[in-house]
């Protein structure tokens, strides 16, 4: 067959090679570093590919799809997999039909995350096998592998992945037009198997624990795992992107790369110890490997001398080869003295953000500018706790704004407000929540607010999208991860229907509208939510008449500073509006807080 | 130009701001030395919004390679589309690299809440001076917006970057490569911003 060579991202070989061994069902929820896989499946028209309301309903999809005899792929980020573990666990429990994997995909050094974890756990936990790929070739390579397993074993299989395999893009050799596998499976009915009542359950939890035992001799034999002889004063057992830094740091050095990190070959690791003479494990976050090693009773050595957090690179590793006393090139040059004190750049709300009005609202009723120092400690009492979530607005916890105080997992933030409100504190409490999250996982909180009375304001900020992973579609977008129209989940309504009573509907870009929302909220004593609608400024193309500042007007107080738009800006100690950033009429946020009325069209500037 | 040396690596380290196409222009010479035969890896750090914070992406060009991500002191190209993010990386070039500055400033919201300074012209070229005699600074705003539209920026650097590079210039491969990353409606004025970056590439590096 003729090969061809491709440059792809980890997600995108994932996918491909899904497609390749013949995925008809293919479901996520968007995650960075994991959107991208089930995007690029959701490309293929002959199969089926959908954006799920959660990663919990992903998983129970993927298994539904699964138990059809249907080869299932489900995708998330590590912290979602905390989300789908009760679908997992129960996945694991009844094995499948049709092969299903599970992309879980890590975020060591939590480039765009709540936190790190280290997924692997994930598999010792639920006993099911997983693969660890180093490269895009190993994924596409990979993903063919795991099928296998997970249908010859009657397991769904883990693929773990993290931030660099997942986003970076590598060479890819592969066929040119693979015939696609299609396996002849369908569903039959078999209770004993798929409905897990607790006599049931009994007899399928010893055939967890077999399986693992029966893939252990697998991975004795599978091309997923290599052994590279070279040096035998070193030897080095490693997986995932850890192996590309080792490799390229110990350039002599015998290696165990191992592609499948769990359940580990015994007999290739005892073997592998016995021929070198010093042996070191490299790997990213927790001892996984090291320990699983030492439970053989080989010597090893490992995370003394290596960071439990973050990523590795190369220079981490040629600290740790010094501290163990091993030789490398290190590198003999000095750093140059950096400029002292360079301004960060953290990311922020674009120009013509529709969060940033209700923020600047609740900063300023909130009194929030005043409520850090600098060492970020609180000075004065807050007027208001602002309960955050997760998406672009959790910025918003980034001066100028500053208001966020909470922000700890999807959905969180409506029912820590009811949490705080029932433990008598006495400052106004409002929640603040997107709308793909709250579709994710706030609709059981406000549930939780009407059944038990909590007098909370719930914002939600409709932007009709899921922004921060890139633009997926959602519930209440009303069309497809495949591009289809459908139905569209209204956010109002939805609320209502949970019995709410007090319910408005505000457009985000009206300061005054949402000023007097958020002050009648607060002010009536019982639940209350406000849906704040306007277009996601990466998506909104308007750019007509953008705004201005008239130095004649302008005393400088500052106050349009405090909405953190990017596109206003002090330059030489005026305040000016980057004419190439600024929205415009689509946003007009800063000409409605100038209390000198120093923010004007300039009538007819538009680009795009 | 010489033959290529295909033995040879090429570090290259784009950084950048969000919005100013870093990552476009790291994946069209990945393209183009994928064509060429090389091994690659290309690495994308941004953080977690879509707009205004750092954005690095890291190019490595070689027989085979193994890390996804540019070491310390190993760059042999910096291509720095923004001044303050320029600063920012100076220790990754390798010693005798090749740095070249896009003369712009965006500068960071917290100096204009005055809490932070940007850093002078002098200061961050000193500090790249400190390593190599590479070091160049070109106007591609205003060459971009000369040409017609900001938004070309990232391919007028790749213009330069093409002298740059010690490999033997294919004309159509790179030019392919430009076509088939940008919408066809830019596709003339992206090949205007590459030949005249090929220009100010030549007249400026030695």
């Amino acid at each position: 067959m003729e090969k061809i060579r491709r440059l792809l991202s980890g997600n995108e070989s994932i996918a491909i090679a899904a497609y390749h061994a013949g995925v008809g069902v293919a479901s996520a929820y968007p995650g960075t570093p994991s959107t991208e896989i089930l995007e690029t499946l959701a490309t293929f028209k002959d199969i089926y590919a959908e954006w799920s309301t959660n990663e919990k309903v992903a998983m129970e999809v993927g298994l539904g799809a699964s138990y059809a005899g249907v080869r299932s792929i489900v995708s998330m980020k590590h912290v979602g997999l905390n989300v789908a573990a009760d679908a997992f666990l129960a996945a694991a429990t009844t094995g499948i039909n049709g092969g299903l994997v599970v992309i879980s995909a890590d975020d060591p050094g939590i480039h765009s995350s709540q936190g790190e974890q280290d997924n692997r756990h994930f598999a010792r936990l639920a006993r099911v096998p997983m693969l660890d790929p180093s490269d895009s070739q190993d994924a596409y390579n990979f993903i063919f592998i795991a099928f296998e397993i997970s249908e010859k074993y009657d397991t769904p299989v883990l693929f773990r992945i993290t931030t660099r395999i997942a986003h970076s893009k590598s060479v890819v050799e592969m066929d040119v037009d693979p015939a696609r596998y299609i396996n002849k499976k369908r569903f039959f009915h078999d209770i004993g198997k798929y409905v897990m009542l607790p006599s049931n359950a009994r007899i399928r939890v010893p055939h967890m624990h077999n399986r693992i035992t029966d893939l252990s001799k697998l991975a004795e034999t599978t091309p997923a795992n290599q052994v590279i002889y070279r040096d035998k004063r070193l030897g080095i057992i490693t997986s995932g992107v850890s192996y590309q830094y080792a490799r390229e740091t110990f350039k002599n050095a015998s290696f165990l790369k191992l592609g499948m990190v769990f359940p580990l070959p015994p007999k290739l690791l005892t073997e592998f110890a016995s021929r070198v003479e010093r042996l070191f494990v490299v790997e990213e976050l927790d001892p996984f490997l090291e320990e699983n090693v030492k439970i053989l009773g080989l010597k090893v050595e490992g995370k003394q001398y290596l960071p439990r957090t973050g990523e590795l690179n190369k220079s981490i590793l040629n600290v740790a080869a010094f501290k163990a006393g091993i030789e490398t090139e290190i590198s003999k040059i000095d750093d140059v003295q950096i400029i002292k004190d360079l301004p960060g750049r953290p990311p922020l709300l674009c120009p013509g953000c529709p969060h940033a009005g209700v923020f600047f609202v609740l900063s300023t009723l909130g009194q929030r500018a005043k409520i850090l120092d600098s060492n970020g400690r609180s000075k004065v009492e807050s007027k208001l706790i602002i309960t955050g979530d997760i998406g672009c607005y959790t910025l918003a916890a980034y001066p100028p704004l500053r208001a966020m105080d909470t922000t700890a997992c999807m959905g969180a933030s409506i029912g820590q407000a009811i949490g705080l409100e029932k433990a008598g504190t006495t400052s106004k409490i409002v929640a603040v929540i997107g709308d793909s999250t709250f579709l994710h996982s706030g609709i059981t909180g406000i549930v939780d607010a009407v059944y038990n009375d909590s007098k909370i304001t719930v914002i939600i900020l409709d932007n009709g999208t899921t922004a921060m992973t890139g633009h997926q579609d959602h519930p209440g977008s009303g069309v497809t991860a495949q591009g289809k129209p459908t139905k569209a989940v209204r956010i109002e309504n939805l609320v209502k229907g949970i019995g709410v009573d007090d319910i408005k509907v505000v457009n985000a870009f009206d300061i005054k509208s949402i000023r007097s929302a958020v002050k009648s909220s607060l002010d009536n004593n019982e639940l209350s939510v406000i849906v704040i609608k306007g277009k996601c400024a990466v998506i909104n193309k308007e750019r007509k008449n953008k705004r201005y500042v008239d130095t004649a007007r302008c005393n400088k107080c500052g106050v349009c500073l405090m909405i953190g738009c990017p596109a206003i800006q002090k330059k030489d100690d005026e305040i000016i509006i980057d004419q190439l950033s600024c929205m415009g009429d689509a946003c007009a946020v800063c000409e409605q807080v100038c209390p000198r009325r120093a923010i004007a069209p300039l009538t007819g500037v538009t680009d795009r | 130009m010489n033959k290529v040396n295909i033995n040879r690596k090429q570090d290259i380290l784009f950084v950048g701001v969000g919005g100013q196409g870093t990552i476009l222009a790291s994946d069209i010479v990945s393209e183009v030395a994928l064509a060429l035969g090389y091994d690659i890896k290309k690495s994308d750090t941004l953080g977690m919004a879509q707009r205004g914070g750092s954005v690095t992406s890291h190019v490595r060009i070689g027989p085979i390679v193994y890390a996804p991500l540019v070491s310390k002191h190993e760059a042999d190209i910096i291509m720095a589309f923004e001044k303050l993010e320029a600063a920012r990386w100076v220790n990754y070039l390798s010693p005798n690299g090749t740095v070249i500055i896009n003369n712009y400033a965006l500068p960071p919201l917290s100096i204009s809440l005055g809490m932070a300074k940007y850093p002078d012209d002098q200061s961050i070229l000193d500090s790249y001076f400190r390593l190599t005699r590479k070091v160049f600074m070109v106007d591609g705003i205003q060459e971009a917006v000369k040409l017609g539209d900001v938004r070309i920026l990232n391919v007028f650097m790749l213009g330069i970057l093409s002298i740059v590079l010690p490999y033997k210039y294919d004309e159509k491969l790179w030019k392919n490569c430009i076509s088939s990353h940008v919408p066809p409606k830019v596709i003339d004025i992206n090949i205007r911003a590459f030949e005249r970056g090929r220009e100010v590439g030549n007249s400026v590096y030695i």
